[in-house]
């Protein structure tokens, strides 16, 4: 089986990112780290490959920089990455990132496409939906548990009170929760590997994607403020009365 | 302006969601139409007029996993109806068809708005970033509908005058493959008590608690209160409690009168889906815990203690 599974860099979450004062485009520093969402669409796209002896492609649009964040998830065992990182895709919204994914997907050919549920970043949390779309392929989402049986994909898809069974037959497109897989953590095997592996950079042309960036996107950050801060509250250390404080404000909130 | 509101029908009604999303497109529109995904109770539809629906469109998908058929659906319609704005909610159904309908029609889509401004014709979003400690106000700049998809909680539902709505039942048009993926069957995993996205008081316990077993405790105040329980993305992936109990980004955003945060940091994860509670109380053993930030009452100790004595203490007020 081919498989597709988008990843993306981004700025390591422990330190809060930025936005520029110019355009508002999140800062990228040149060593991002592999988002850690999207740990479980690759490990579900290995073990799918591994039982299938198929194949993991990584597709990927973010600035590429040190590639960092492709060569750990290319350590985790995908085969090769395609990376689009194009000056002109600055500022791109979400729709614009599907057709790009999308293309470069096309131009592999994949059986199943894997991706996170939205990125830690970004969040727009749409992205897959659109992929599909352009792709003409069924989206099973929101996967908790993934089985695959003779070109058949059943999911268990997460819904606000539980969470549904789903199928579909191949070419399918599925996003992948954290409860989904445990992770593999990169050997050190793997991490020399990695070094060795293709990364094909393609631009938006090569891709015969038009009417990118912020402008191709139609839809323009006009604003950046602070939000109003929530006042804080009473601090009590506890000396084994400070219950007390908590059945008092439950009076005040008329609860008890 | 028309503005069409995305509605999916769970268990004979909309998602609350829907209904947030319809009293403000009252606000901001004077033609509101409802989509509807699901059987086509009367009480649901009932609902979608009382909150503003003049018109839905009905698409029941039978066993179908909906959103391809009802993007395509959509896509017609809108392409004869040229809607101005189409709201969706942040919760898995509604932004498979928004992401799907958004490709479709070649359009663009915000996500994750708190609120939708609409000025001289132009329509911009307002999105939270940083754990709400920023806000960005983003324009459409290209033809209609536009699309946004609604964080939960940031409108409140309220019934108009609306009555019954008039009814227009929908199709599928035939999409082959990209339409064939099927719901085999459907499981309810919630709390018995109220919903977490309805309740009055919710105490939501984290890691600090301890263990599956220690967890308990917050199931016990829970009960005490008559509150939903909620935990964090931490306690879920170590499988103390289902994921549809997760409060965050990644869970759900709740906005109760009275929020316990017991064992729980205060990851700006956690803190998007609930930072808009009316009154929110945190028990944390690390006084330098990022969710007495938030916190209006906010106790520096053992959960393991604190949380056992009030128990005591409310029980022996019955
Ligand atoms: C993309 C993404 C999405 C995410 N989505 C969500 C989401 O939707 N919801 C969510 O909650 N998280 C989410 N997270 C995870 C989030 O970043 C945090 O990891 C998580 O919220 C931490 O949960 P916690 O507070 O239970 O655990 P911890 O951060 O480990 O905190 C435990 C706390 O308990 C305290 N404690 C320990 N023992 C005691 C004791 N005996 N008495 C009192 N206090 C004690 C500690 O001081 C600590 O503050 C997401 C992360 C990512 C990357």
């Amino acid at each position: 089986m081919k498989i597709a599974v988008c990843v993306k860099q981004i700025p390591d979450p422990a330190t809060p990112y930025e936005l520029d004062s110019e355009n508002h485009f999140v800062v990228r520093p040149d060593d991002q780290v592999l988002d850690d969402t999207d740990r479980y669409g690759v490990e579900v796209g290995l073990q799918l490959a591994e039982a299938t002896e198929g194949e993991v492609v990584l597709v990927s649009m973010s600035p590429a920089g040190s590639l960092q964040g492709i060569r750990q998830a290319l350590a985790m065992g995908a085969d090769k990455a395609i990376i689009i990182d194009d000056e002109a895709l600055r500022g791109s919204g979400a729709l614009v990132t599907a057709r790009i994914l999308a293309a470069a997907i096309k131009s592999e050919g994949a059986d199943l496409v894997i991706a996170g549920t939205e990125s830690t970043d970004g969040y727009a949390g749409v992205v897959p939906q659109m992929m599909a779309e352009l792709l003409d392929m069924p989206a099973l989402t929101f996967a908790r548990k993934l089985d695959h049986h003779d070109g058949t994909i059943r999911i268990e898809r997460q819904t606000s009170g539980g969470y549904d069974v789903v199928e579909a037959t191949l070419p399918v497109l599925v996003t992948v929760t954290s409860g989904a897989v445990e992770p593999r953590y990169p050997t050190f095997k793997g991490i020399m590997q990695a070094k060795q592996k293709p990364i094909d950079q393609p631009s938006c042309a090569d891709l015969g994607v038009e009417s990118v960036g912020s402008a191709g996107s139609k839809q323009e950050i006009v604003e950046v403020r602070a939000a109003p801060e929530r006042a804080a509250g009473l601090k009590v250390l506890d000396e084994g009365e400070a219950h007390l404080e908590i059945v008092k404000l439950l009076e005040q909130a008329k609860v008890v | 302006m028309q503005i069409w509101v995305f509605a999916e029908e769970t268990d004979g009604a909309p998602t609350s969601l829907a209904l947030e999303m319809l009293t403000k497109a009252r606000s901001l529109g004077d033609d509101i139409v409802a989509f509807l995904v699901g059987p086509g109770s009367a009480e649901a539809l009932g609902a979608l007029g009382a909150h503003g629906a003049s018109t839905v469109y009905h698409l029941d998908p039978g066993d179908a996993l909906p959103s391809a058929g009802a993007a395509a659906a959509m896509a017609e319609l809108a392409g004869s109806e040229n809607p101005d704005l189409i709201l969706f909610g942040l919760q898995p159904t509604d932004r498979d068809v928004a992401g799907r309908l958004a490709a479709r029609m070649g359009l663009p889509v915000l996500s994750n708005a708190v609120d939708i401004v609409i000025d001289a014709g132009s329509t911009s979003v307002i999105n939270e970033i940083l754990g709400g400690a920023t806000l960005v106000e983003t324009t459409f700049s290209g033809s209609k509908p536009h699309f946004v998809v609604v964080r939960p909680k940031s409108f409140t539902a309220e019934p108009g005058d609306g009555g019954d709505p008039i009814v227009v039942p929908v199709m599928a048009p035939g999409i082959g493959h990209a339409g064939s993926a099927t719901v085999i069957e459907s499981h309810a995993e919630e709390s018995e008590g109220p919903k977490l996205e309805e309740a009055e008081v919710i105490v939501s316990g984290g890691r600090g608690m301890g263990s599956q077993e220690q967890f308990g405790a917050v199931e016990e105040l829970a009960g005490l209160l008559s509150a939903a329980i909620g935990a964090t993305r931490a306690v879920v992936d170590a499988g103390w409690v289902p994921y549809s109990f997760q409060v965050g980004q990644t869970g759900k955003t709740v906005k109760p009168s009275v929020y316990f945060a017991l064992g729980i940091s205060g990851a700006m994860q956690h803190l998007v889906g609930m930072k808009d509670s009316g009154t929110i109380i945190a028990v944390n053993k690390d006084e330098e815990a990022p969710i007495f930030g938030v916190a209006d009452l906010g106790i520096v100790g053992d959960v393991h203690k604190v949380v056992p004595r009030l128990i005591e203490a409310l029980r022996s007020r019955n």
